[in-house]
Formats: C-alpha cells, structure tokens, sequence
C-alpha cells in the first residue's frame, strides 16, 4: 500500500481526518522552507503539498503569489523543490508529499523525467492546478507505472456528469475545491461543501479533501465533519510572511499547525 | 497548398497541431465548456450571423477600406502597398471586430457582465464600447506600466462607463493584465462572460476570436481581386497575441500568397528586451493553451518589452505556433527604432497616423517592397490608429 493509502487507513482507525498543509517550497529560502516544513510534519501534518513556485499563478490569490515570488526570488525552481523533498524524506519517512505545481514547470522540466525524477525523490504524487484531464493524458501517457498518484480537482462549477467522469481516473484523493475563485479567498460555506461531498459521494469510494479558504481550527472542525481531509495553504503562508522576521517563526507555525490538527480528531 | 481549411483544426478539444487546449483549472472548465457550445451554436445559427455583420455594417463601419499608398510605394520603388484601413473601424481599431462578436455572444447567453484584459488600451476601449451600447457592466483589468503609456485608452474606458483595474503585479503590462482577469474569473464565472481579444488562451477563444476578426481578411481577399484583377504576392500583419494577423491571414491561407508576422524585437532580440515569441521563444504553457513562449529553463514566463503595449506580450495564439512550424507563415520581427520610422513615414508620405502596433508591420513592409516588382501586391494590415501613442512617440521623435 502506498503512503496515501496508508495516511487515510491509519487516520481512519484513529477516528481522525486528515490536515492536509501546504507551502511555497522554497518560501522564504530553501533552509528555512525545509525547518518550517519539519516542524509541521512533526506538528501533525499528515499530508503534505509542496508548492512548485511559478511565475504567473493565475488560480492563487495574494498571499500564494507573493509567497511563489518570493521562492523565487530566492533561485527556487521545479529541480529544487524535488531536491527539497529527498531532504524532507530524511526526517519524514512516512508523510505523503504532494508536489503542487502549474503545468508549464513540469512541461519544460519534461513529463518523464519529471516522473522518474519525483518519484525517486520520495514523492507519492503531483497535483496540477491547470491540467484538466482534458489534457493530461500527454502526461500520464508518459507515466511508467502506477505508483505515483495524479491528484484530480473537482470544483464547485462541475456538474454532476463531469463529476463522475474525473472520479473514475482519480487517485490517492480527491481535491474538492470549496468554492468559486482563487485560493485564500473569504466567504467558506459549509453548507454548500456538504452538498457537493454528497454528490462527489454518489459517485466515488475515494477520499475527499476540501481546499481553499480554510483557515481557523473552527473552519477545520466544520469542514472535517464532513470531509476525510481539509487543505490548508494561504493560512499557513500568511503566518509566514507575517513572521519572516521573527525568530520565533518555526514554532508560532508549529503552534497553528497543532491548533488545526487538534480540529480535525472527531469529536462524537 | 496545404490543407489547413477549418475541417482539419482545430480538433474538437481546441488543438492545432500539438498546440492550443484547455490548460485552466477545473473551477473555469465548465465555463469554457459551455461557451464553446454556444459558439458553435450561434456559428450555425442564421439570426446571430445576420444581427453581427449587420452590426459590424451599420455600428463599426465596415468595410473598411483598401488604401493603395502610393507615394509610399513609390518612394519605395518596388511592391504596390495596400492598407487594410482597421484604423477606420469604429474605436480606431480591429479590436471591436471581436468585441463586437463576443458581446453578442454573451447577451445570447444570458450574461450580463463582462470582463477583459488589455494591453494597449485597444481591447480594453472595444469592449467598454460594446458593453454600453448593450447596456452591460464593464471591468477591465489593465497594467499600471500600460495606464501610464495609455493614458487616453484608459480616459476613453471610463468615459464609455467601464470599470478599470490597475494590476501592479510582473512588470504591469499586458500578461499580468491577463492573469488578473482570469483569477477575477475564477470567482465570477457563473454570472461573468470573458472578453479574450487575442487569438490566445484556451479553446474556444483563440477559434472564436479568429472567426470574428476573419471578416478582415475576407474583405480585402475581394477588395484586392476586385481592384487588381489578381491575389496579393503577400500579407504582412504584426502579431502580439496574434489577432488582427489572424484576421487577415485566414481567408487566404489555401492561396498562394506569402504571409509574413512582426513581432516586436524590442530594443533587440540578442538584448533580450523583446517579444518576438515565436523568433526566439520555445514551447510551453501560458494563460491557458500551448503555444510558443518567452520561458527560461525552468518554465517560468520571462518579461517581454515592446515600445507598443500591444506587442508587449510573452505568448502568442496557439494557431501562430502551428503556422511557423508548418512553414506556412513566416514571422520576422523589427526593433522599436525601426517601428517608428515606419509610424514617421506613414505620417508624411500618406497622411496616416498608424498605431505603434501596425507601425511593426509597415516596418517591416519598408523591407519587403523594395525587394519586390512593381507588379507585386503587399496588403499590409494597418491595423489601428496611432493617436494613443503620440505621449510615447514624442518622448522618441521630439515632434
């Protein structure tokens, strides 16, 4: 079983669900993005995403921007980031990690290499916010085996069709989207992530992870009532840069990181 | 020639060639979806197609016209050149061509938004004008570098009830323009129809906006015939997202005729400040479809420079990309010094003040025409006005 499949078993049997973090890899220097990303493995991350800086993040709002810029800003590129995650496999053996990347990096990197190289590097799968699976079988077709997971997105804007069609190549989880626009925008509405985990439900046995617009343990709580797994990135990156200068940064983002897995152990 | 008629591309997922697709997230998939349905829709549809050219007619002035310069030809000494007169048409641009057609588009879809991206101001202008005349709320995001050089577009955008939105972020111009409009879409998109005016992003906009600047081409194919008895030796158009070129490319492409792009060359394809694209770019992803593009070897979009906002673009139409490689186009480029000569010369010898945009391209006929015979036909498209650029072109020639 590979260590996706593994996070979601382990949690289940321990009535938890999943805190799902990510980070600019890389953001503010490839040193400090690697303490941080430790201490929020150590903290109670279960699944890690590993953001792949980009010059033109056209699905990131403010806070990702600034945090892709500023990686960089500091010489950080797709071969660093999975550099980076045969480090993070130093210290974490078992966490998955989810290399989150627009496509044109991996394209220029080369689809196969790209496969081979993360792979080797310890990563369990990649998640490509503007590859729509219209167009991702240039990629996958270049894939050798089935040990590397392309996580698929569901949006609130996709019908109930399309739905089942993007459930049935899905692996290692669903990324439900939980609402229109970009990420770390205000205005979360459990009620319609509900909805849509119902009807994502009725059509898939795989798990389900809410992102976007999460960022308070009681956003957390309300979203892993209902979910297997609640993405949390703009939260995360803005404590960051509200703490680039304090030497206390690592343990003020272990802090939150705790307050939010805290929210997703059941409570019933 | 080659068989490169509509019925071959692009295939029916937006692809021309390895070229083009859908390359956005999955919140606009359904979107795009959608709109292409309702285009092709309204391509068949009798009513829509009458109630456009009748528009394009009666509202933007069309035809307009085929202007044989011939004080410049002469001056020249070699190919007849003719104006493809786009700086007539209603705005003082192509643009309005697409604007026009979209507009139409959105209303038949119920949509009562809409919002676009620019980059000299000329999208920008066409699509606040079509959304006052059809009574719909208007936002369009534009760079701050570009408000500055722009300033009059920007002064027009408002008078006509728009909304504009600087966007600071990258180097303020045109593709960051573009990456503001998409992530503002991502959140609107329900309600909100995307005025794209380039033959870029993802299908079915660079199909669509093609087919609504093709009357460009189409007009001048039976101006030239009816004038010259005979088709052009060949068609000159610059090419930032690649529109207007598009346009007047298209009707002739199973024909015999030579078909030459102008990137900008910025201060200098080797210094590299430029956006010649497709002379110097390589393949990847940008704003939604593969095409050519400015890219390092990390896939990150590199910065363009152009001395005209509307070349000032890092990608270009994924419909260029298969034309350069099927060798069908040709695509040269011409440093800014060179596209100002060209904007002087049009001014004196034939009392025509050209775009900085279009100024690439007649550039660019000032090379080809002396090359050529006087029995050699040269259409070059002019295709917007330049009183938007007389700040920049000051700064320049100290007029």
């Amino acid at each position: 079983m590979n260590r996706i499949a593994e996070t979601f078993k382990r949690l289940k049997q321990k009535k938890e669900k999943a805190l799902v973090g990510f980070v600019s890899a890389g953001d503010p220097n490839i040193s400090d993005s690697l303490r941080l990303i430790k201490a929020m493995c150590e903290a109670g991350v279960d699944i890690l995403e590993l953001g792949v800086p980009f010059s033109d993040p056209t699905s990131d709002g403010p806070v990702i921007q600034r945090s892709s810029g500023r990686a960089l800003k500091s010489g950080v590129n797709l071969k660093a980031v999975i550099a980076m995650t045969r480090k993070i496999r130093e210290f974490s053996e078992q966490t998955p990690i989810i290399l989150f990347s627009y496509y044109n990096p991996i394209y220029a990197y080369g689809n196969k290499s790209f496969y081979n190289d993360a792979i080797a590097a310890g990563a369990d799968g990649v998640l490509i916010v503007d590859l729509p699976p219209e167009e991702s079988d240039e990629m996958t077709s270049e894939w050798t085996g089935n040990d590397f997971s392309l996580i698929r997105l569901i949006a609130p804007t996709t019908q109930q069709e399309r739905m089942a069609h993007i459930a049935a190549s899905a692996s290692g989880f669903l990324y439900l989207i939980s609402k229109v626009g970009v990420t770390g925008s205000d205005g979360l509405d459990t009620g319609d992530i509900s909805e849509h985990i119902k009807r994502l439900r009725s059509v898939t046995q795989i798990p389900i992870c809410v992102g976007f617009g999460i960022s308070t343990p009681q956003d957390v709580a309300a979203v892993a009532a209902v979910a297997d797994g609640v993405v949390i990135g703009s939260a995360f990156e803005r404590l960051i840069e509200e703490n680039l200068e304090n030497p206390a940064l690592v343990s003020v983002l272990a802090e939150k990181v705790k307050a939010c897995k805290a929210a997703t152990v059941e409570t019933s | 020639m080659l068989n490169l008629k509509s019925e071959t591309y692009p295939d029916s997922r937006g692809h021309f060639g390895p070229y083009g697709g859908r390359y956005v997230g999955e919140t606009l998939m359904p979107a795009l979806l959608e709109l292409e349905k309702a285009f092709f829709d309204i391509a068949q549809d009798p009513s829509f197609q009458y109630e456009f050219h009748d528009m394009l007619h009666h509202y933007v002035g069309r035809p307009t016209p085929l202007f044989h310069a011939k004080r410049l030809s002469t001056h020249l000494g070699g190919a007849a050149i003719y104006l493809k007169r786009e700086d007539l048409a209603h705005t003082g641009a192509h643009k309005i061509n697409n604007t026009l057609g979209q507009a139409l588009l959105a209303r038949w879809m119920g949509k009562k938004k809409v919002i676009a991206e620019t980059g000299a101001g000329q999208h920008g202008v066409a699509t606040a004008t079509v959304a006052a005349l059809f009574g719909m709320e208007c936002r369009v995001f534009m760079g701050t570098e570009d408000i500055q050089r722009q300033a009059a577009n920007v002064q027009r955008m408002r008078l006509l009830g728009a909304e504009v939105i600087p966007v600071s972020s990258g180097t303020g111009t045109l593709k960051d323009a573009m990456n503001e409009a998409m992530r503002y879409w991502s959140g609107v998109v329900q309600d909100t129809f995307y005025v794209i005016g380039s033959v870029a992003g993802p299908h079915p906009y660079p199909v669509m906006v093609r087919d609504f600047q093709k009357v460009i081409g189409e007009e001048a194919r039976s101006q030239i015939l009816n004038e010259t008895g005979r088709l052009p030796k060949m068609l000159i158009a610059c090419v930032g997202g690649g529109s207007n070129s598009m346009g007047l490319f298209y009707p002739f492409i199973e024909d015999s005729v030579e078909m030459v792009g102008v990137e900008a060359a910025g201060k200098g394809v080797h210094t590299g400040k430029h956006a010649a694209t497709l002379g110097s770019g390589t393949v990847g992803v940008l704003h939604g479809s593969k095409s050519y593009v400015l890219q390092d070897e990390n896939g990150q979009i590199m910065e363009a420079h152009s001395i005209s906002a509307g070349l000032d673009y890092p990608g270009v139409g994924p419909e260029h990309s298969m034309l350069k490689d099927r060798g069908r186009a040709r695509y040269a480029s011409i440093e800014d010094g060179q596209a100002l000569e060209a904007f002087r010369k049009l001014c004196l010898f034939e009392g025509i003040i050209p775009a900085l945009e279009s100024s690439h391209a007649l550039a660019q006929a000032l090379i080809e025409a002396p090359r050529m015979s006087p029995d050699d036909v040269i259409i070059v498209n002019l295709s917007g006005r330049g009183d938007k650029d007389l700040g920049i072109v000051n700064q320049h020639l100290k007029f």
